[in-house]
């Protein structure tokens, strides 16, 4: 379980010269707490950067617990309390100084179930922008709008009605508008959890495929219950169990010889 | 019949088409059939309360909404109007108009030239108000002074009451025989030659054994206190039992009485003739003769002919109705020379209070209630939202929190009365701010609304899905943005609704008002929240309770106003509401 067998198995992150140590997120000794509930029990792990992250593990395990630690959104839920360390380009994400609003700025996240605004499609994407001040003007703002909306392939759908509203959407469109607000920010980190759960299967293969393209550019971690989409999608596979990281390592290595009995178990369906 | 019995033997599962599996679906289908049943049942119920309701008050209110008048040429003399020849605004304002319409309606009267008489033509049937309509047209056109001028002249709330039928039942019938009269003024005698007055002798006598019936009562209560009465005051109610009995006696002996000749007096319907030009008033009367006095001198004393002279009956006794014999017979013979019109009360809409039921408007309630309100709304939406917002959003939860929030809850429970106490005694009595103005009654209502408003902007802030909230923040909004620019707008309507609701109830409120003073009697319209005014309902309140008859009808139009107010500022709640609402 170290960087280096990793970064020797991730075939796909060494094609864009992904170097060894290059870790966009790195936890270490992270606990969860919610009331007296133990739910994250001393987890350590390494996510690469520029590459696709996936989570695996049985319901209740912990996968989005800790994805919400790097963007701390368990901030808002009052009974959470995060021990540990988790850095983000080497610098502490739980730092007292340090700006959540900026984190949140560089960690975008997609949520399980497509949350647009009640706005317009529009106003969706602009609003990540509008409120960091990353655009000076109103065609700066729509450039960034249309560039966000093609990079999340759904331009063509709603190009000619911008004005509609976000909600008026398919479920699969919603969460790609979702994937094109989180993108809009520019930022480093982008955390999926279980993006595809509502979708059907064109619109899954659609963000996947979108996925495989973001990787070019962002740090992507995705929770998902499907390992196919899994082995599909990412290099590296995490793989949790009741509050515990129990294996992790280059996808191919934990899909085709994985270490650990309940790693086998979980991913040839024995249990979940 | 439980699922169990549906069971066959093939344990877990259910067959359909076994009796009892059918019997237990007929009954499911029953239970939702009387379910609906009773639920068609109380909305049949409260629709109907509520038909009878608005078309009672609406029933009750539209006699207020016209008035009679009479159109009538009158000439404003310099003499009476314009004191030293001058016809500067002022003067006019402060001219003798009643007097112009003393001499214009003196015209069609010659013959009343006595004090007691004039005052009871020109004070009591026509309205204070009268001279209004020809002092306007004269103030703006100066040069009609000492012409013939058409102009309006507002009867008195009596006279109206009459035209519109509310103060006697009349009933007008020719006469059959020819009919010979003994003078043309003062006290007369006729005679007919057919039995023309039995229907009103048999009358009379109906009304003296209804009124012999009330006096028994009467003197059945009295014996009554006679067992309870101190002593030295038992020889005088003894004494008023007698007299009692003694009237009683008389009028059931003269109700029994047959043929003859009956008095007419203070407790039977009148009787009137009109003949010859003139209205003669019968005190006494026969089948075929009576005798009576002249309300309106004849214009001789000639026989008349069957079919032109008339029999009028006013079936409320002389002694029980504001307007006496005599006033009637002028206001009929107004009718006759064509004066009287009825048009539209537009004095309800654009007038202040008045003591005099035909002037009195409700402009002022409704301009105070209109301020009221603004004070009210600009106060607690923004407060009450403000609040809610923080109380769900940001306020740690913990035991002061709860215990604020417990007593919100109380708050909105407290007897509005309450309030207006606290108004009293804050905004008064503490801060000195103006007695009966909207703003004091607009700061007492914000109190009593702010926890309406604030629970419901709370309960529609907890509706709004928490993912609106996760992806705002998830994009790196702060909490205040996340709330302002996400939750509040998607809990806009539910707010709206809470505040329609809040300000509906305080649009109805009275009680609070009453106690910081909104309760006294205004004639001028409120020009800013400082000024004294009144509200509307603390109108309905007021008119209510005044011994007019024509302030019923007036407080029922009132009513039906207050209502159409309600509706309009419902619908525009309504209409905003649906703004945001179909904004995605
Ligand atoms: N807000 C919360 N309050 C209390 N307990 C929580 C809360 N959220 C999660 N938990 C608990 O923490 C544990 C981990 O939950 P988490 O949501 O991370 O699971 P998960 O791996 O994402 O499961 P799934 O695949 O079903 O989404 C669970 O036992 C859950 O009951
Ligand atoms: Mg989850």
């Amino acid at each position: 379980m170290n960087v280096l067998s990793q970064t020797e198995f991730s075939g796909p992150t060494m094609g864009i010269g992904m170097a060894d140590g290059e870790s966009a997120v790195t936890a270490r000794g992270v606990d969860v707490y919610y009331g007296d509930k133990h739910a994250i029990k001393n987890l350590s792990v390494d996510i690469p950067a520029k590459a696709v992250t996936a989570f695996i593990g049985p319901s209740g395990c912990g996968k989005s617990t800790f994805l919400r630690c790097v963007n701390r959104m368990n901030d808002t839920i009052p009974i959470c309390r995060v021990t540990g360390d988790i850095k983000l380009d080497g610098r502490d994400i739980y730092d007292p100084t340090l700006d959540v609003v900026q984190l949140r700025a560089q960690v975008g996240m997609v949520f399980q179930k497509p949350n647009p605004f009640p706005k317009s499609i529009f106003d969706n994407v602009a609003y990540g922008p509008k409120i960091h001040g990353l655009t000076s003007n109103k065609t700066e703002l729509a450039e960034l709008v249309e560039k966000s909306l093609r990079r999340a392939s759904l331009w063509e759908e709603v190009k000619d009605r911008l004005d509609a509203s976000g909600t008026g959407l398919s479920g699969g469109q919603q969460q790609r508008l979702c994937i094109a607000r989180a993108i809009a920010v520019s930022p480093d980190v982008i955390l999926m959890d279980e993006p595809c759960s509502a979708l059907d299967p064109i619109a899954t293969a659609k963000i996947e495929e979108l996925i495989d393209e973001l990787r070019q550019n962002y740090t992507i971690i995705i929770v998902t219950h499907s390992m196919q989409q899994a082995a599909r999608v990412s290099q590296k596979t995490a793989f949790f169990h009741l509050g515990t990281l129990v294996e992790e390592g280059p996808t191919k290595t934990i899909f085709t010889n994985p270490h650990d009995k309940r790693t086998q178990d979980y991913i040839t369906g024995r249990f979940g | 019949m439980t699922d169990a019995t549906l069971q066959t033997a093939d344990a877990g599962r259910v067959d359909f088409r076994s009796p009892a599996a059918q019997a237990h679906l007929r009954k499911r289908y029953a239970v939702e059939s009387r379910f609906k049943f009773y639920g068609v049942a109380a909305i049949a119920f409260a629709a109907f309360f509520i038909v009878f309701l608005v078309s009672d008050i609406v029933t009750k209110a539209i006699p207020a909404f016209t008035e009679h008048r009479l159109s009538i040429t009158l000439t404003p003399t310099a003499e009476r109007v314009a004191e030293g020849g001058r016809t500067d605004r002022q003067t006019l304002m402060a001219g003798d108009w009643n007097a112009v319409v003393r001499d214009g309606v003196g015209k069609y009267f010659p013959d009343v030239t006595n004090r007691a008489q004039r005052s009871k033509l020109y004070n009591e049937l026509i309205s204070i108000g009268g001279g209004d309509d020809i002092r306007n047209r004269v103030i703006a056109d100066p040069s009609l002074l000492g012409k013939p001028v058409q102009a309006q002249v507002l009867l008195s709330d009596d006279s109206d009451l009459y035209f519109k039928g509310m103060m006697t039942e009349r009933t007008e019938r020719e006469g059959r025989g020819s009919i010979g009269v003994s003078g043309t003024s003062g006290d007369v005698s006729i005679a007919t030659n057919v039995n023309d007055f039995a229907q009103d002798v048999a009358r009379v006598r109906s009304d003296l054994q209804a009124a012999a019936r009330r006096a028994q009562l009467e003197i059945n209560r009295l014996k009554a206190a006679l067992e309870t009465v101190a002593p030295d005051r038992r020889a005088a109610l003894q004494d008023q039992i007698n007299r009692q009995i003694a009237v009683a006696t008389d009028m059931d002996r003269r109700a029994k009485s047959v043929g003859g000749t009956e008095l007419i007096g203070d407790s039977t319907s009148s009787v009137l003739v009109k003949m010859n030009g003139g209205v003669i008033k019968l005190t006494e009367i026969g089948n075929e003769k009576a005798s009576g006095t002249v309300l309106i001198p004849l214009k001789d004393a000639s026989e008349a002919k069957p079919g032109s002279w008339k029999i009028i009956n006013l079936t409320t006794p002389e002694g029980s109705r504001k307007l006496s014999d005599q006033q009637i017979a002028w206001l009929d013979r107004m009718k006759e020379e064509g004066l009287v019109t009825q048009a539209f009360a537009s004095r309800l809409f654009f007038s202040g209070d008045s003591r005099e039921p035909e002037l009195a408007g409700i402009i002022g309630g409704l301009t105070g209630t209109a301020l009221t309100m603004l004070v009210t709304l600009v106060l607690c939406l923004p407060i009450g939202v403000l609040a809610a917002i923080y109380l769900e959003e940001f306020a740690p939860k913990n035991r002061l929190t709860d215990f604020i929030e417990i007593n919100i809850n109380n708050l909105a429970a407290v007897p509005s009365i309450v309030f207006g106490l606290l108004g009293l005694a804050i905004f008064l009595n503490t801060f000195d701010m103006p007695r009966s103005s909207p703003l004091v009654g607009g700061l007492v209502l914000a109190l009593l609304v702010l926890p309406t408003i604030i629970i419901s902007s709370r309960a529609a802030l907890k509706a709004v899905p928490p993912s609106i909230r996760e992806a705002a923040l998830g994009l790196g909004a702060s909490k205040q943005q996340a709330v302002f620019q996400h939750v509040l707008p998607v809990a806009m309507p539910g707010v709206l609704t809470g505040t329609i609701i809040g300000m509906a109830h305080a649009l109805g409120e009275t009680a609070p008002l009453l106690m910081i003073g909104m309760v006294a009697f205004i004639i001028d319209v409120p020009r800013s929240v400082t000024e004294s005014a009144t509200v509307l309902p603390v109108q309905i309140f007021l008119w209510s309770d005044l011994p007019e008859p024509a302030f019923q009808a007036k407080t029922a139009a009132a009513i039906v106003i207050l209502l159409l107010f309600l509706f309009v500022m419902n619908g525009a709640a309504i209409w905003l509401r649906r703004r945001f609402e179909r904004r995605w």
